[in-house]
C-alpha cells in the first residue's frame, strides 16, 4: 500500500472516533471491517496516528478473539460452538468441514477461497446447529449437508460473474 | 388503520406449513384488494405451542389457532375486513407464559419510534421527569424487588443508590449487553426486538443515579442488536428523547454503542469497563465496586439488558403489582431460552416460581427425540446441570443456588440420554480455559489441569483419584480466583459429579462412555451377519480404517478409526455397532 493513500485511509477510518475516549477497540472494528483483518502497517499508522505505542495496539489485537491478523479466506466458514449447537452435532460439522476442505479451524484453503472458524455463540440457539457462510446463516445443517454447502460456494466463485462481492 | 398478522407454524414436528398458508394468505388479501392495508409477518415465537398454524391479529388482539388454508376466506372476508371475531378458531392456550420483558418484541416495530410510543413508550421517562424525583423511583424499584437479571441478583434499586450517594459531578450508566453465555440469546432479542424500552431504561438510571452519559456495550457477534440501537438511539435524538433538556425538563443525556470483541471476560463488569476504555479486557479486584470507582474512575452503574427492559413497566404499574409476582425472594418474570434437546426450542418469560418442570415439558413440549430428558443445565459456564429428580424445583435465585446451578442470564439447555455429563463439563471447562484472561494463577493453571484430566478420563485414562483431584482443584479455584469467571468456572464439574458421579465412575472403573460420545470408549464393529459385503463403508472412511473384500467381509481396525460414525450413517443394512 502506498504511504500517502495509508495515512489518508487511516484518517478516514479513525475520523470522528480519533478525540473520543477508549477508542482503540472501536476504531480496530472499522479498520477490519474495512480490510477483513488488521495489517500490520494500518496498525503502525495508527499508531502514529493517535500517538499511541504500536504494543498497546497488539496487546489488544491479541486479547480478543474477534479481531485477525490474518487475511481471511475469501468465504468464510464460521461453526457455531454455542451448546445448544454443541448437542446438536456442530463438532460432527467442523469434523466433516475439516475433511472435505483438508484444513483444521482457524486455517484459510491453499486456494485461499474458504477460512474455517469456529465461534461462540451466534444467539440462534433455537435453529441449532448453525453455521454462516460469508453471514448467511444455515440452520439445522446436516452433515451431509456440508459438500453442497461448500460445492455451491465454489461453484458461485469460479462462475466467473465477479463471485463474491467485496467485504465493505 | 393498518391490520398486522403474526404467523406462525407451532407444530414443531411438521414441515413448516406457513410459508405456503402466506403465501394463499397474501394473494386472497389481494383479491379484496386489502394487500395494503395488512401486513404479513411469521414470526418466530409467539409463546403458543403444538396449536397447528397460529395467527395472532393486532391491533385486534385475536389469538387464532389450528387455522387451515379452508378456513382462510372466512378470515379474510369476516374478520380482516368485517372486525368479527370468529369464535370457533380463538386459541385458548394456558396462559403459562407472562410477557414483561418481551411485551413489545414482535409487537412493536422495532425501527420506529413512534410505534414505540404508540404503545406506551416513553410515558415511563416523561412520568418519572415531571415528578422530578429520584428518590421515589428508587422506592419504587425497592417494593418492586427487582434484581439483576445478568445472574448474579443484586437489588438493583441498591445498586442505584450507591452510585447516586456518590457525590461526584461525572457518572456513567452502561448497558451490559455482551451476551457470552453460549445457548442464551434472551438479550439479543430484547435489544433486536425492543430496543426502546431498553434505552428507555438506562435513561431512567442516568436519570435516577445523576449520570449524563450511557454507554451500550454490544457483542460484536450481534450486528443486527448493534444496528438496531444505533438507529433507535439517532431517533431519540431526533425526538428530544436523548441529548439535553429531554421532554422540556433540565435532564441531559447522551447515548452511544460501544462493541465488544468476542472476549467472554468482559461481561464481568470490572473487565467490561476496561473494554469500554479501549483497554485488555481485564478483571481488577472489588472492592472500590464500579458503583464508587467505575468506568474512568468515576461512578458507574452497569445493568443487564433484561434488567433494564423491566424498568419501565414497574415505573408505570408500581413496584407493587411487580412485586404480586414471583416468589418470596425473586420477583417479577425472567426469560429463559430454552433449547438443546426439546422439542419446542425458543424463549420463554414465566413468572419467578414456575418449575423447571413446567417450563421444559408443559412448554417446551418434552425432549421430542423419544428419549428421556436427563438434565438441564442453566446458567451456562458459570452454572450448574439441574438433574431431572429436581425438575420441580421452582425458579428462583436461592432455588436454583441450592440446588448447586445459578439462574445465570437465563440459557436453561435440556439434555438427554444421549449426551454425556463427563463430556458436558469438558465443553463448558474448555470454553473458560479458552476464555480465561490470564491474569490469576488459580484460573489460568486450575482450569487447564481440570481439562487435563477430565481429558484424561473421557479417554479412558481415569483413575479413582482424579475423581477427588476434580473436587480439590474446583475447591481452590472457586476460593482463590480473582473475579466471577474463575470462581465459577468449577461449576459445571463439580455439578456433573455431584449428580451424576456413576457416570464418571462408569467412565473411570469400567472404561465405558454410557452415553456413547467420549470418542475412545466405545468402538464401531460390523455385525457380520447383517453384512451385505457393498463395500460402501470401505469407499466413505475418511482414515481408512475399514479392510477386507467381498469374499472374506470387512473388518474395522480401532486403532486408526477416528469415531466420525460415517460408516454408521451410510450403511444400508444397519450393519454397523456402535458400542
Amino acid at each position: 500500500m502506498d504511504a500517502a493513500q495509508l495515512e489518508k485511509d487511516v484518517s478516514e477510518i479513525a475520523g470522528d472516533w480519533k478525540n473520543k475516549e477508549g477508542n482503540l477497540i472501536m476504531i480496530l472494528h472499522r479498520i477490519q471491517s474495512k480490510y477483513g483483518y488488521v495489517p500490520r502497517e494500518v496498525s503502525l499508522e495508527i499508531s502514529k496516528h493517535l500517538d499511541i505505542p504500536l504494543a498497546r495496539i497488539y496487546e489488544v489485537i491479541t486479547f480478543y478473539n474477534y479481531f485477525k491478523l490474518e487475511p481471511p479466506g475469501k468465504c468464510t466458514i464460521s461453526v457455531c460452538m454455542g451448546t445448544a449447537c454443541y448437542l446438536k452435532g456442530a463438532p460432527t460439522l467442523l469434523n466433516e468441514l475439516e475433511r472435505v476442505l483438508g484444513i483444521t479451524e482457524g486455517q484459510t484453503t491453499k486456494d485461499g477461497m474458504f477460512r474455517v472458524e469456529v465461534v461462540r455463540c451466534l444467539g440462534c440457539c433455537g435453529l441449532a446447529p448453525v453455521l454462516t457462510v460469508d453471514g448467511k446463516i444455515y440452520q439445522g445443517v446436516k452433515k451431509n449437508e456440508i459438500g453442497e454447502i461448500i460445492s455451491k460456494y465454489a461453484a458461485e466463485e469460479n462462475g466467473g460473474n465477479g463471485g463474491h462481492k467485496e467485504k465493505p | 388503520m393498518i391490520k398486522r398478522i403474526f404467523i406462525r407454524d407451532t407444530n414443531s414436528s411438521s414441515a413448516d406449513k406457513a410459508r405456503d398458508f402466506c403465501n394463499v394468505l397474501r394473494n386472497q388479501l389481494r383479491e379484496k384488494q386489502m394487500d395494503e392495508k395488512v401486513q404479513l409477518i411469521r414470526a418466530a415465537d409467539m409463546g403458543v405451542y403444538n396449536q397447528g398454524i397460529v395467527m395472532r391479529i393486532l391491533p385486534d388482539d385475536l389469538l387464532y389457532g389450528q387455522v387451515e388454508e379452508k378456513d382462510i376466506p372466512r378470515i379474510v372476508s369476516e374478520t380482516i375486513c368485517g372486525g368479527k371475531r370468529l369464535n370457533d378458531l380463538m386459541c385458548h392456550h394456558a396462559a403459562r407464559q407472562c410477557r414483561i420483558v418481551l411485551r413489545n418484541c414482535g409487537v412493536v416495530d422495532p425501527e420506529s419510534i413512534e410505534d414505540y410510543i404508540a404503545q406506551d413508550g416513553y410515558q415511563a421517562l416523561a412520568k418519572v421527569l415531571e415528578q422530578n424525583d429520584p428518590e421515589k423511583v428508587l422506592a419504587e424499584l425497592k417494593t418492586s424487588g427487582l434484581r439483576g437479571r445478568g445472574g448474579a441478583g443484586y437489588p438493583t434499586w441498591l445498586k442505584w443508590n450507591l452510585a447516586r450517594n456518590v457525590k461526584e459531578s461525572q457518572k456513567y450508566v452502561i448497558c451490559n449487553g455482551d451476551e457470552g453465555d453460549p445457548g442464551a440469546y434472551m438479550d439479543r432479542s430484547v435489544l433486536e426486538g425492543d430496543p426502546y424500552s431498553v434505552i428507555e431504561g438506562l435513561t431512567i438510571a442516568g436519570f435516577v443515579t445523576g449520570a449524563s452519559k450511557g454507554y451500550f456495550y454490544i457483542r460484536a457477534e450481534y450486528p443486527l442488536a448493534i444496528e438496531r440501537i444505533q438507529k433507535a438511539i439517532d431517533q431519540a435524538y431526533a425526538c428530544g428523547l436523548l441529548g439535553e433538556n429531554i421532554l422540556g425538563s433540565t435532564f441531559r443525556f447522551d447515548a452511544e454503542v460501544r462493541l465488544g470483541a468476542g472476549a467472554f471476560v468482559c461481561g464481568e463488569e470490572t473487565a467490561l469497563i476496561a473494554s469500554i476504555e479501549g483497554k485488555r479486557g481485564y478483571p481488577r479486584p472489588r472492592p472500590p465496586y464500579p458503583s464508587t470507582q467505575g468506568l474512568w474512575g468515576k461512578p458507574t452503574v452497569i445493568n443487564n439488558v433484561e434488567t433494564l427492559a423491566n424498568i419501565s413497566p414497574i415505573i408505570l404499574k408500581s413496584g407493587k403489582w411487580f412485586a404480586g409476582i414471583g416468589t418470596e425472594t425473586s420477583k417479577g418474570t425472567k426469560v429463559f431460552a430454552v433449547t438443546g434437546k426439546v422439542k419446542n426450542s425458543g424463549l420463554v418469560e414465566v413468572p419467578m416460581g414456575t418449575s423447571i418442570r413446567e417450563i421444559v415439558f408443559d412448554i417446551g413440549g418434552g425432549a421430542g427425540s423419544g428419549k428421556k430428558v436427563k438434565a438441564v443445565q442453566t446458567g451456562g459456564p458459570s452454572g450448574g446441570v439441574i438433574p431431572e429428580d429436581f425438575f420441580n424445583t421452582p425458579v428462583g435465585y436461592e432455588n436454583l443456588q441450592k440446588i448447586g446451578s445459578i439462574m445465570g442470564s437465563g440459557g436453561m439447555i435440556v439434555m438427554d440420554e444421549s449426551d454425556c455429563m463427563v463430556d458436558i463439563a469438558k465443553f463448558y471447562l474448555r470454553f473458560c480455559v479458552d476464555e480465561s484472561c490470564g491474569k490469576c494463577a488459580p484460573c489460568r493453571i486450575g482450569g487447564t489441569q481440570l481439562l487435563n484430566l477430565l481429558e484424561k478420563i473421557s479417554d479412558g485414562k481415569g483413575e479413582e483419584a482424579h475423581l477427588a483431584a476434580l473436587r480439590r482443584i474446583s475447591f481452590a479455584m472457586q476460593k482463590a480466583s480473582l473475579c466471577g469467571l474463575g470462581q465459577t468456572a468449577p461449576n459445571p464439574v463439580l455439578s456433573t459429579l455431584n449428580y451424576f458421579e456413576d457416570e464418571y465412575r462408569t467412565h473411570v472403573l469400567e472404561k465405558r462412555c454410557p452415553a456413547r460420545k467420549c470418542g475412545r470408549l466405545f468402538r464401531y464393529s460390523i455385525i457380520q451377519e447383517k453384512c451385505k459385503r457393498c463395500g460402501l463403508c470401505v469407499r466413505n472412511c475418511p482414515s481408512d480404517a475399514i479392510s477386507g473384500n467381498r469374499e472374506k467381509g470387512y473388518v474395522i481396525d480401532e486403532a486408526k478409526c477416528s469415531r466420525c460414525g460415517l460408516c454408521l450413517e451410510t450403511c444400508k443394512p444397519n450393519a454397523i455397532l456402535r458400542g
